[in-house]
């Protein structure tokens, strides 16, 4: 059972299996996918794409096209430019270079659209599409995070490809502390690049309402953030945007927002005033689409002499593609490669890379990295020192009696149990008599391994960064006492009305039945992010709980009126209102119900009639999950086949809404985990073509490929409202270390197995044979040079600056372009201002010394940081950097506004 | 492009239409025949999601990627989809409810073909064993579930579920 929940009496709705509302219409084929939406005169889109990864574009032909009977409209980048549609990042920014729809007389990856076709239908628009005759000059692809390191830049507007750097060069304490270690193990780790493939590829249909409305029916994550997206890229003032998506076949990070295909689209649809629908092909999803991961790090990790962490280091470069969603060097591989674990001096460099291939988006634990590469190489140092991987990780992980703490990189940790769920595991499955099965099979040639991992994932994340604020919940009970509630979550298979509904039902005291979610549609409810880091639990049941509490006090209150009660007397079970003591008494909630709304004279003097109550939840800004999981392989040694034999998952989610619901997202992740390690690959050859078009080449797990699962759930309650946590992405995070330490323990008589994914059966042979180069403990990693404007050269000869004023600056921040307002005042060589920003207004005060500005500034979100600026001034321009701890230093320019 | 004239049987309604020789059964069944529940996941017959059940003249119903087949083709056929396999009175077909009991999808995109598939398979009171069940499900892509309640589906129809009915594991 869950722990009871804190202020509520017996819960009868949550912990339990309940059968998930959204089946019914899913199971009979009744959903409303994007694709089941039809809109009187809407034509269709298809785009004609780059068959090339980079080059320009020497003329482009449409007159065959043109011709073609059926064929509305036809566009190139020279058609939409004037209309203003930004691409900007989840968090709301600019894209860091320019982003065109449609390419801009350069190809910059296989299938960038360069034109967009209007047709009757859409087997007329493809047709349309592939008579549009593109002549190209094609010149070298930047394909892999090497060519990017040596070639020439994808983006004429940057002077390297380096899209974002983070972290610190040459961090000499650190180097010194990895040293001087007694142990010190180094790996270099590969991770292929992935395509999230929802089983529903991108798609929109747009449709404009007269002058006023734009109606967006979208397949999507929130249609409340694509609408505050759209809202904010197209700029249109007098259009209110309503964006709606009832069902959604997957997202996994992908369809955060809208990208160029999507945004074409709309801008098409309100040049030609007619409603249009896109619908994504797989052979575009899987070459076109924004992808995700391919990262490439360098990780050093030095023990003491009984195994325990004393530092580590890690190099990160990411291949983000040509038109990433956010020039992201991802920090958060950093921030929290060690919260589970005792890490005394961590350290980090970070980089983001342009290549000629589809831009990176999200993808389920889009940080991910840190837990395989961490997980990985504690096996690979258990091996190197000489301990067992088990007691090397109870040595290390934080547990319960050790909180609260604060990571070396300023995240206050209160509430974490990775010791906990580690232990439980370890109750569930004897390492033991598996070491002596394994003995005995090795004598007989058969190769079987345990892999064992431990992480700690933040959930429910609120208030710290722009996009992500609190959740909002709408719940009233009808005149007919049924209860409605409508909610800023929204499911791509998260089963949110579902979930919800238990809250609720829980709450008010009323049948599950009774209660029914409305969520997807940006005009209903508030604006929140919905499902973005596993958080729709933790913020939308926080939500549901406040509000149904209220709601419920607002039932009593108008009960105990009604019945000449105390509020304290009056109860809900069963959808019917009691007073203790008085069966006489007793009321269905309709009849209550009615009498609130249509016979407000009886009612309590002043009070608002109707039953309704809503709650935006604020909860703490991260609340943590922990897990730990085990899985145990068998390698044949023949054909390099994996086959999984056990998996076990021992996870602290908190509170336990659903368990069916809980286990479902973690196998979800379990099993894109599995193709993450065994199966999945996006290709590119040395010229950029993708060898991985349809899902015969681009191997997705298959159900022979994914065993069942075991389940042991920690249950600790969060320190929030319903005490829930997050589980959305923990399977996709701690799933490719676990199966991946299985495969390399099995394999562990050949040496030690290269931690470089997918590791398909030809690799596996390969290793095994001896065809592969042992990991060697790699060199400290290469320099780059310094890409990020240093910092500002002194220039005391410079001739004295006009300073005072208000300057228009932007700082690049791990979360994309931030752009603030500076005002300066000079007097002598103190400086006094004010930086206003979207996060809030903030006056510091610093030196000047000739046209050089230098101050601190302590700043709370998105985590307690001291910001060093060091700016300088020349004529109407300034540009410098803010030293941000740990993380390096942010490039900042501005102009003088006044 | 040549254009034909058909009638296909789609869940016990006729439907005739003048189709371009090229119209794939699933965009029939879509866009002219207005059975939307039928998705396209892949359009290269990989993925299963588009499987409907397409019985010949006098012939048994087989489960068929309606990606892959052409309208045409289907001239004089009778076709099964999703929509047609609840009772008129709402009562799921047996598959619909092994699916539901077992919390057996998340997103739902790929399940109409899951579900067509293991309809064809165990129609006529045909009684395949797990194994065959899971085998022909290997046809089939989902990406939300890690098909752990597939599985337990297919033990319920099959009679081999756990006798509690709850999966495997504890729940503290």
């Amino acid at each position: 059972m869950n722990a009871p929940i804190r202020g509520v009496g017996a819960t009868r709705y949550i912990g339990k299996r309940v059968p998930r509302k959204e089946d019914g219409r899913l199971l009979t084929g009744k959903g409303t996918f994007v694709d089941d939406v039809v809109v009187p005169g809407m034509l269709h889109v298809a785009f004609a794409r780059s068959p090339i990864a980079r080059g320009r574009i020497r003329s482009i032909d449409l007159s065959a096209a043109k011709d073609m009977p059926g064929v509305v409209a036809l566009f190139t980048w020279d058609d939409i430019r004037h209309v203003k549609a930004d691409l900007l990042s989840f968090f709301f920014t600019p894209s860091e270079v320019p982003c065109p729809l449609l390419a801009d007389g350069e190809v910059r990856y296989v299938g960038d659209p360069v034109a967009m076709v209007v047709a009757a239908n859409r087997y007329l628009a493809e047709d349309a599409a592939g008579l549009i005759a593109v002549e190209y000059d094609e010149e070298d692809a930047v394909v892999t995070i090497a060519d990017a390191r040596s070639g020439p830049v994808v983006h004429p507007t940057t002077e390297t490809n380096v899209a974002q750097v983070m972290g610190i060069e040459d961090d000499e304490d650190l180097e010194e502390a990895l040293a001087k270690a007694p142990h010190l193990v180094s790996r270099t780790i590969v991770h292929q690049r992935i395509a999230q493939s929802p089983m529903e590829t991108r798609g929109i249909v747009v449709t404009r309402q007269g002058g006023e409305e734009l109606l967006v029916y979208i397949t999507c994550q929130s249609p409340h953030t694509v609408a505050r997206w759209l809202q904010l890229s197209l700029g249109l003032p007098n259009m209110s945007i309503r964006v709606i998506a009832k069902d959604v076949g997957g997202s996994f990070g992908l369809k955060n927002h809208p990208w160029r295909e999507e945004t074409a689209t709309i801008v098409a649809s309100l040049i030609l005033d007619r409603p249009l629908k896109w619908i994504e092909d797989r052979l575009e999803a899987l070459t076109a689409c924004n992808q995700c991961r391919e990262q490439e790090m360098t990780t050093r990790i030095a023990f003491d002499r009984d195994g325990r962490l004393l530092a580590a280091h890690s190099d990160y470069s990411s291949n983000n593609g040509a038109y990433p969603q956010g020039a992201d060097c991802n920090v958060a591989v950093h921030i929290f490669m060690w919260v589970a674990y005792r890490m005394p001096q961590p350290g980090f460099i970070s980089r983001a890379w342009y290549s000629n291939t589809p831009g990176l988006a999200a993808y389920r634990g889009p940080w991910a990295l840190e837990s395989l590469a961490r997980e990985a190489m504690l096996d690979v140092a258990a091996r190197q020192i000489g301990i067992d991987p088990v007691e090397l990780r109870r040595r290390n992980l934080v547990s319960r009696a050790e909180l609260p703490f604060t990571t070396p990189m300023g995240m206050p940790i209160e509430d974490i149990s990775p010791a906990e769920c580690f232990e439980k595991l370890l109750g569930a499955f004897d390492v033991a008599a598996f070491r002596r099965e394994q003995a005995e099979a090795r004598k007989a040639g058969r190769y079987l391994g345990l892999g064992m991992a431990a992480y700690v994932e933040p959930t429910g994340s609120a208030g710290s960064m722009v996009t992500m604020t609190g959740e909002l919940a709408q719940i009233r009970v009808e005149p007919t006492g049924k209860v409605t509630a409508v909610m800023s979550t929204h499911s791509q298979g998260h089963g949110t009305a579902t979930t919800m509904a238990q809250v609720i039902a829980d709450q008010l005291g009323v049948p599950y039945e009774d209660v029914s979610v409305f969520e997807g549609d940006s005009s209903r409810g508030g604006f929140a992010p919905g499902a973005a880091g596993s958080r729709q639990a933790v913020v939308g049941g926080g939500a549901s709980m406040k509000a149904a509490k209220l709601l419920k006090e607002k039932i009593q209150t108008v009960a105990a009126h009604l019945l000449n009660a105390s509020p304290e007397s009056v109860s809900i079970e069963d959808g019917v209102v009691k007073v203790a003591g008085a069966d006489e008494m007793t009321r269905s909630l309709r009849e209550i119900a009615e009498i609130a709304y249509g016979e407000p004279m009886r009612l309590p003097p002043g009070m608002e009639p109707g039953l309704e109550a809503q709650y935006r939840y604020q909860p703490p800004p991260v609340t943590f999950t922990s897990a730990a999981h085990a899985c145990v392989v068998e390698v044949d040694g023949e054909t390099g086949f994996v086959r999984i034999l056990r998996w076990l998952s021992s996870e602290d989610c908190g509170v336990v809404i659903n368990p069916a619901v809980v286990e479902g997202q973690i196998a979800g992740g379990l099993a894109q985990a599995i193709g993450t390690v065994l199966l999945e690959e996006v290709h590119y050859d040395e010229r950029g073509n993708p060898t991985a078009a349809t899902f015969k080449d681009y191997l997705m797990p298959a159900i022979s490929d994914v065993p069942d699962f075991e389940y042991l759930h920690a249950s600790i309650p969060a320190e929030n409202e319903g005490g829930f946590r997050g589980v959305g992405e923990g399977g996709a995070i701690i799933g490719p270390p676990t199966l991946f330490n299985a495969i390399a323990d099995a394999l562990s008589p050949f040496g030690d197995l290269p931690i470089a994914l997918p590791v398909t059966p030809s690799k596996i042979l390969d290793f095994m044979e001896g065809r592969t180069a042992q990991a060697e403990p790699a060199e400290p990693a290469a320099v780059v040079p310094e890409p990020v404007a240093a910092a500002p050269a002194p220039a005391p000869a410079a001739p004295p600056q006009a300073i005072d004023g208000t300057w228009r600056m932007v700082m690049d921040t791990p979360m994309g372009a931030q752009e603030m307002t500076g005002t300066f005042r000079t007097e002598g060589e103190v400086l006094t201002g004010t930086l206003a920003s979207p996060e809030g207004d903030q006056d510091f005060a610093g030196t000047v010394a000739g046209n050089r500005l230098k101050w601190d500034m302590k700043v709370t979100k998105p985590m307690p940081i001291t910001l060093k600026y060091d700016l300088t001034i020349d004529g109407d321009t300034l540009a410098g950097t803010a030293k941000l701890g740990m993380f390096g230093k942010a490039k900042i320019t501005g102009t003088r506004m006044a | 492009m040549s254009e034909h004239a058909i009638e296909v049987s789609v869940n016990g309604q006729r439907v005739s239409a003048r189709v371009e020789a090229r119209r794939t059964l699933g965009d029939f069944l879509r866009i002219d025949a207005g059975f939307t529940g039928t998705h396209l996941g892949c359009e290269h017959g990989v993925c299963g999601a588009c499987t409907v059940i397409v019985a010949e003249k006098g012939g048994e119903g087989l489960a068929v990627r309606s990606c892959l087949m052409l309208a045409v083709q289907a001239d004089g056929a009778s076709v099964t989809t999703i929509e047609g396999l609840a009772r008129p009175d709402g009562t799921l077909h047996p598959v619909q409810q092994a699916m539901r009991d077992n919390h057996a999808l998340q997103c739902g995109f790929c399940t109409p073909g899951v579900v067509c598939t293991m309809a064809a398979i165990t129609a006529d009171d045909a009684k395949p064993s797990e194994e065959q069940m899971i085998a022909a499900m290997s046809g089939h892509i989902c990406r939300c579930t890690g098909y752990q309640g597939i599985r337990r589906a297919i033990r319920q129809l099959t009679g081999t579920a756990a006798p509690t009915g709850e999966p495997a594991g504890e729940h503290a």
